[in-house]
C-alpha cells in the first residue's frame, strides 16, 4: 500500500482525502503510511489552507546531484594538478 | 522533475591533443583513489578508445567492474577542440546497471596554448525516475541513495 500511495503521489501531489479516495484504505491508514514516507525522507508536505498537500521530497535527488557535483570537482582538480605536473617535469 | 546539469570547467596548461590524451588514456593517474566502485582500489582505469568502448576499473587481480561506455569519440586531430561523451552508468547506489544511463560530456578546446576542459553530466532526473520505479523494493529503492551521499559526505569529513 505503501508503494500504491508513493506512486500516486508521483503522478500528483495530493492530500490525504484524495489518496484515501483512490485507494482501498481509510483516511487513518493513508495518514499513517505517509507519516513512514514521510520519516524516511521520500515525501514532504506543505500546508494549503485547512488541507496538508502530500508530494515526493525532491532531496533524495538532490542527494546525488550534490554527490556527483563534488566528485567532479574533486576530480576535474586532480586532473588539472597532474596534467600541469607532467608539463613542469619537461 | 528535471534536475539541473552539472557544469564545471578547469584549464590546463597542456595543449587539447594533450590534455585529451592524459584525461582519457591516463585515468588512474588522476582519478580520487577513493572513488572506486569495485571492492578493491583500481588499479588501472581503461577508457577504450572509440565509440562503444566500453570504461571500467580493474583492480591489481585483474577484477573488472563497469562505469559505463563511450557514445562519442571525438579526439582534438584539429588541434583546436576535442570532445568525448561517455555513459556513466552508475545507478545511485554506484552499481552498474547496463539499462541505466546518464550523460557526460567533455569538451577539450584551445584556451591561449593550453586548454580549457568542460564537463557536463546531464539526465540526472533520471536517478528519480529510477527512484520511482524502484517502488516495488521502496525499502531498499531510494533510502540507498541518502545512505550512500552519507557516506560520501562522512568521507569528505574525514580529510
Amino acid at each position: 500500500m505503501r508503494c500504491a500511495i508513493f506512486e500516486q503521489l508521483a503522478r500528483k501531489p495530493s492530500p490525504v482525502g484524495e489518496l484515501s479516495a483512490r485507494l482501498p484504505v481509510t483516511r487513518s491508514a493513508v495518514s499513517q503510511h505517509l507519516r513512514v514516507l514521510k520519516e524516511a525522507g521520500l515525501v514532504t508536505d506543505t500546508a494549503e489552507g485547512t488541507r496538508r498537500i502530500y508530494r515526493l521530497d525532491p532531496r533524495g535527488i538532490g542527494a546525488v546531484r550534490d554527490w556527483l557535483d563534488k566528485h567532479w570537482s574533486t576530480a576535474l582538480d586532480a586532473f588539472a594538478a597532474y596534467s600541469d605536473a607532467q608539463d613542469e617535469d619537461k | 522533475m528535471s534536475i539541473a546539469p552539472i557544469r564545471r570547467t578547469v584549464t590546463v596548461k597542456a595543449p587539447p591533443q594533450r590534455a585529451f590524451e592524459r584525461f582519457t588514456q591516463q585515468m588512474a593517474k588522476w582519478w580520487p583513489p577513493s572513488h572506486h566502485v569495485g571492492g578493491e582500489p583500481f588499479h588501472e582505469i581503461v577508457l577504450e578508445p572509440r565509440a562503444e568502448g566500453r570504461w571500467f576499473e580493474r583492480d591489481q587481480q585483474g577484477r573488472e567492474a563497469q562505469w559505463g561506455k563511450v557514445i562519442a569519440w571525438e579526439p582534438p586531430l584539429s588541434g583546436k577542440h576535442g570532445r568525448v561523451l561517455l555513459a556513466w552508468q552508475l545507478d545511485a547506489s554506484f552499481k552498474f546497471d547496463t539499462d541505466f544511463v546518464t550523460e557526460l560530456e567533455l569538451t577539450f578546446a584551445l584556451d591561449g596554448t593550453g586548454t580549457r576542459v568542460t564537463l557536463e553530466h546531464r539526465n540526472l532526473e533520471r536517478y528519480g525516475d529510477r527512484a520511482a520505479e524502484l517502488r516495488e523494493k521502496l525499502d531498499g529503492g531510494w533510502p540507498g541513495i541518502v545512505e550512500a551521499y552519507a557516506a560520501f559526505t562522512d568521507f569528505e569529513g574525514a580529510r
